[in-house]
């Protein structure tokens, strides 16, 4: 009884988790990039600075109506946000806050679950491409499996090269192992995946699938309502994740400098916010790569960077046993 | 403990259910008419493919099945479907006329498969209460000390295949005019 109380208790607050941190993401979103561009952002909402501007969002997008194209491929086309959001939050559930079992579901192989998990999420951005019968959408789910095509493979090195240095492919164990001096380590590993992981996300400013110059919205163009709000929170929850993942790949998770254990969900909720922070910097900062120049950072640029970071930790997990 | 046919436990009884969706999305994913409907079943068969292997306590084999079979094979596919042809609705022109022979080749092929599997494992039981036998640790250990020679064998047929891909898409852009680049 009391381990069925217990799964019910972690679910829970997983659940909790990617209901709440997307959202204040998006908040954050909102106020630190009006604040980057000199304006004030969303004000009036809920009184204090427009705390409550996203729900209110939330509460409009419930009440638009939900259109499905004439000629769309009906199924695939409602079926394609919960294909896109539902994959995040799967990856929430191993991503460890502190030492411990403080984590949704400890799974021995971590790193490959939620890699192979955020790629499932692409499906749907693909359907939702096809689905739409329309020319952006199908331009724009072209640039998305291109995009994650080149992508995936600098991110899996990484990611490879880290649990090397580990010598355990479970994300408690690999930051249980973390030592400061890992910083300098695997700092290029740490880039390289934070990058790929961008563009897996099709953030600006890899977000030439959605580029609204060129192809409306990209996959996303014939969405409305709820459907809509739902590629826009994987969004979020994405970003949630790749910052969580990053924090405790290469950040050391829960390690800081004082506070011990007991601090630990602080400093992996700190060092998240932080990465997210500079993920929205990130937006407001670059212009948009144009496709050739995305594929081209991408093999010329991360693969071999990432094969020398795997080579790097070889040859220093051989030289210091 | 005995183990039984006629007192099946939840695991098992998943396992079969499991089994049966997978089998039914390939069937359905080979027989329609549907392009990209095809692709998507596919990714329910290997899936499917993954939670059985879950089931059977290989948890890496697992999620490297879902990595590469759902996360790259599958988009691949798609992709290419998106940039050839993906009309929405029916392709009644994506019929090749082999149906028979497809057939044929793939009942001999499940029957084999079958009957190897069932000859080979025929009394072996998974104790699921024991320590694990599919953990990354026991099946890297398995592979690098005593099937390392197929492992090495494998990887040279990639770079084969790897290396022929190269040539080939080549070979097409020199055939094509003056010097592929432009």
């Amino acid at each position: 009884m009391t381990d069925a109380l217990d799964v019910t208790l972690r679910l829970l607050a997983v659940l909790a988790a990617f209901l709440v941190l997307p959202l204040v993401v998006g908040q954050t979103e909102h106020k630190v990039m009006a604040h980057m561009q000199g304006r004030l952002g969303p004000m009036y909402a809920g009184g204090f600075h427009g705390w409550a501007q996203l729900v209110a969002d939330g509460v409009k997008f419930v009440q638009k109506e939900d259109v499905v194209p004439a000629g769309a491929d009906r199924r695939v086309f409602q079926l394609a946000p919960a294909v896109a959001l539902l994959p995040y939050l799967l990856v929430l559930l191993v991503i460890p806050l502190g030492p411990g079992d403080a984590v949704g579901q400890a799974i021995d192989a971590g790193v490959f679950f939620a890699l192979a998990v955020m790629g499932v999420g692409v499906l749907g951005s693909l359907m939702a491409g096809w689905a739409s019968a329309n020319k952006y959408s199908l331009l724009g789910g072209l640039r998305t499996a291109a995009q994650l095509l080149s992508y995936e493979l600098p991110m899996l090195l990484a990611a490879a090269s880290v649990a090397m240095a580990a010598g355990t492919v479970s994300l408690t164990g690999i930051a249980g192992a973390f030592q400061w001096w890992w910083l300098p380590w695997q700092l290029v590993g740490a880039v390289v995946f934070f990058v790929a992981g961008l563009a897996e996300l099709q953030r600006p400013p890899f977000d030439m699938p959605v580029a609204d110059s060129e192809i409306i919205f990209g996959a996303y163009t014939e969405y409305t309502g709820l459907r809509f709000a739902f590629f826009l929170l994987a969004e979020y929850a994405g970003i949630v994740v790749l910052c969580g993942l990053t924090t405790v790949l290469f950040l050391g998770g829960w390690h800081g400098p004082f506070g011990g254990d007991d601090l630990g969900w602080f400093w992996t909720l700190l060092k998240t916010a932080v990465l997210a922070f500079v993920v929205i910097w990130l937006r407001v900062t670059y212009p948009r790569l144009r496709e050739d120049q995305l594929q081209k950072l991408s093999w010329t640029f991360l693969v071999p960077l990432a094969l020398a970071q795997i080579a790097l930790t070889g040859v220093v997990k051989v030289v210091i046993p | 403990m005995s183990h039984g046919f006629l007192s099946p436990t939840g695991v098992e009884i998943t396992f079969v259910l499991v089994g049966l969706v997978t089998l039914g999305a390939a069937v359905v994913s080979v027989t329609t008419r549907q392009l990209v409907h095809a692709a998507l079943w596919l990714v329910v068969a290997l899936g499917g493919l993954a939670v059985e292997y879950l089931l059977l306590t290989a948890e890496f084999i697992a999620w490297v099945q879902v990595l590469i079979y759902v996360g790259s094979v599958v988009v691949l596919l798609l992709f290419g479907l998106m940039l050839t042809r993906a009309p929405i609705g029916r392709s009644p022109d994506a019929d090749s006329g082999n149906r028979g022979v497809a057939l044929g080749v793939a009942v001999a092929a499940a029957v084999a498969l079958v009957w190897v599997v069932v000859d080979a494992f025929r009394t072996t039981w998974i104790d699921l209460d024991g320590a694990s036998a599919g953990t990354t640790e026991v099946t890297g250990a398995s592979l690098f000390q005593h099937w390392v020679l197929p492992f090495e064998a494998l990887s040279v047929l990639l770079l084969a295949a790897l290396v022929g891909a190269i040539v080939l898409s080549r070979k097409r852009n020199a055939d094509s005019g003056e010097g592929g680049e432009r």
